[in-house]
């Protein structure tokens, strides 16, 4: 069985003090735990009960599974001794849908798949495409999609902040964060007209650039968002309580985790200091000031530190984005992938002719394949194109980091206590509609 | 509707291939363990691709576990992370099918793609990359459900998306009609007919000693050697 290490506490009979009020639970400090959080912790007894295992089954319809996960539990009392997960349940054939459709016309289903992340991923798909084309995006693009990137990752990391917060059982960060949700959301609604399913890319370009004064917006945002941070941090990060459900469960050493295939945060929690923006750099992140934060443990409480320190790096990216944003176009200036404008199209001849190509056939890439992957909020979110020469994909494959990282929670929920799977498969940030596509 | 195309890998027109605006796609600069694996195993790589600046190693079927193994091991390749694994079916139903595996060492900041072909026809096996890199797991549990190629060494290959009693084939495959091999009206018959008590798969059965609180029926179906609830 696994070791947990517990919060050793002492309680008085009533919990109240003689004075009548609630008594402060005194944490008795054996030892020091790893970081400054001044908590205490102390070896479990080891338990010994006879009698038979029961079996339990958790979801698929269960707010606490982050979707329609279900997760068979063989327990020992209280005690995990075996999970099988099942997913698939909505199972939607991305895949083989984008078969059957333009690139263009797929963009739409990337929204659909981690929707909570979806601008991030329709520029993922917009790379992919982009390098099958043999397109160089503009400037001006590479910039607006960092930014786009970096919203949806705060975004993200946001939603995963305030639910695992009420997994766990605190309901005040999930306020705290979940405004400040909306506040990107309202931005992205006020860029590309949609809040959720925003299908911002286009191959070559942006669907449409940003309107005017929508960077004033963002600095507003970067400015006041650091203190939403703050203010989670301080109410979490040195919690007794916070503290006690999340550390030493679900331990994977950077090994393990390496060998798991596991991802983002979760790999990052482990130690090993593998970010896509920094060893496989696109979009030009290798010009962009931030620092890529790593664990030590593995454990929930560190991929909690490295999500929260990761929005902060996000507001830095964010910062030099809308510092650095240069004027110019924001599509290519090719014809072939691009359509024109309106008033071209309706007075032109040649340009008419694209507009009909383009928009009834479809650009056409050369035949070749490529793999594209990006670092979204949940780890290495690949695309692998096949083109055999039509307008329409052979093959599209989406890489799925939530996937391979749930695959992975058997081992981690194994010797834990069942309340503790719980806040382990917070851990994960899983996203069913990305895992079942 | 425009004429439905299909371009065969090494046909005349692919040699070169332009992109829009006439850049090859081909060539470039090759992953240097594309050099070392020929070193290593001569007669094992078939060919090396270097295709929109990825290198795509053609490999023998049987010696996929090998291969990954050496990759992974070795000190001067050290591809210790499996990003993918999936297969690739193309339009032209007389070319093979494709498995392909996407590595990356981190520590060299490498990606290379490894590919094999399996002949349709014969049965669609590959030795599973598994006992190298865990994270196969589901991703080949995913390839066999999608594709029906079975993974020659993996623990425990079943269906992961599509339920265990799935009957209608694999649906990634492109002879699978878009909509489903079955009716709507059919579809909605199975599901209709499906046992709701057919929770727990005959492997789930299997974890705890529950044979005894199941339903008679149920029991009687177990003993006669189903293999799922349904």
């Amino acid at each position: 069985m696994a070791t947990k290490r517990t919060i050793e506490v002492e309680l008085s009979t009533s919990g109240l003090t003689k004075e009548g009020r609630p008594q402060r639970i005194p944490l008795v400090t054996k030892g020091t735990l790893g970081g400054d959080t001044g908590v205490a912790l102390a070896e479990p007894p080891s338990l010994e009960l006879e009698g038979e295992h029961m079996l339990i089954n958790i979801g698929p319809q269960h707010p606490a599974t982050h979707g329609v996960l279900r997760l068979v539990l063989e327990l020992d009392g209280e005690t995990v001794v075996r999970c099988i997960p099942h997913v698939g349940y909505l199972h939607c054939g991305f895949e083989k849908i984008g078969e059957y459709r333009q690139y263009n016309q797929i963009i739409p289903w990337t929204d659909r798949e981690d929707y909570l992340n979806s601008i991030g991923n329709n520029v993922a798909f917009a790379l992919g495409a982009e390098r099958l084309f043999g397109i160089e995006i503009t400037e001006r693009c590479k910039v607006l999609r960092v930014i786009a990137m970096e919203l949806s990752r705060i975004a993200s990391h946001l939603v995963w902040l305030g639910t695992t917060c009420i997994d766990i059982g605190a309901f005040t960060p999930f306020l705290w964060s979940f405004q400040e949700r909306e506040n990107i959301y309202n931005m992205l609604e006020g860029w590309v007209g949609a809040r959720l399913t925003t299908s911002a890319t286009r191959v070559g370009g942006m669907a449409a650039d940003i309107p005017d004064k929508w960077l004033e917006g963002l600095r507003g945002f970067i400015s006041t968002f650091p203190k939403t941070i703050y203010e989670c941090d301080r109410m979490l990060t040195r919690n007794a309580i916070w503290v006690g459900r999340t550390i030493g469960l679900g331990v994977m050493s950077p090994d393990e985790a390496l060998n798991y295939g596991l991802s983002g945060p979760m790999l990052r929690a482990s130690g090993v200091a593998y970010d896509v923006r920094k060893d496989f750099p696109y979009l030009d992140y290798e010009t962009y000031d931030f620092d890529v934060p790593v664990g030590t443990n593995g454990d929930v409480y560190d991929r909690y530190l490295v999500r929260v320190e990761e929005l902060r790096q996000s507001v830095r990216i964010l910062e030099q984005a809308v510092n650095r944003l240069p004027d110019g176009p924001v599509n290519v200036d090719d014809p072939r992938v691009i359509l024109p404008p309106k008033h071209k199209a309706t007075s032109e001849m040649e340009s008419m002719i694209h507009h009909f190509k383009n928009v009834m056939e479809g650009p056409r890439p050369p035949a070749g394949e490529c793999y594209v992957a990006v670092e979204s909020p949940k780890g290495e979110k690949g695309y692998y194109f096949v083109s055999d020469g039509t307008s329409k994909p052979a093959r599209w494959r989406i890489r799925p980091p939530s996937f391979v990282n749930l695959s992975a929670i058997s081992k981690m929920v194994e010797g834990h206590l069942l309340s503790d799977v719980i806040a382990i498969n917070a851990s994960i940030d899983i996203v069913m509609g990305e895992i079942d596509r | 509707m425009s004429k439905f195309e299909i371009v065969r890998p090494g046909s005349g027109n692919l040699e070169k291939p332009v992109t829009p605006k006439n850049v090859p796609n081909r060539g470039g600069e090759a992953n240097p363990s594309g050099t070392a694996l020929k070193e290593q195993f001569s007669t094992a790589v078939l060919r090396i691709d270097v295709v929109n600046g990825e290198t795509t190693v053609l490999v023998e079927t049987s010696k996929v576990l090998d291969i990954v193994r050496w990759l992974h091991d070795d000190a001067t390749q050290s591809y210790e992370y499996l990003s993918d694994v999936t297969a690739v079916e193309h339009r032209d139903l007389s070319m093979p099918i494709e498995v392909v595996w996407h590595l990356r060492s981190i520590k060299f900041r490498r990606f290379l793609r490894l590919k094999t072909q399996l002949t349709k026809g014969a049965k669609l096996e590959v030795p599973s990359v598994w006992p190298v890199y865990k994270g196969a797991d589901w991703l080949e549990r995913e390839c066999y459900d999608m594709f029906g190629i079975t993974f020659a060494g993996h623990y425990d290959l079943r269906r992961i998306l599509m339920w265990e009693q799935y009957k209608e084939g694999f649906p990634l495959r492109k002879d699978f009609p878009l909509r489903g091999r079955f009716s709507r009206s059919e579809q909605l018959r199975q599901a209709l007919d499906a046992n709701p008590e057919a929770k727990y798969s005959m492997e789930e059965l299997n974890v705890a000693d529950t044979f005894e609180e199941l339903p008679l029926d149920m029991r009687a179906r177990i003993a006669s050697g189903e293999k799922t609830g349904e």
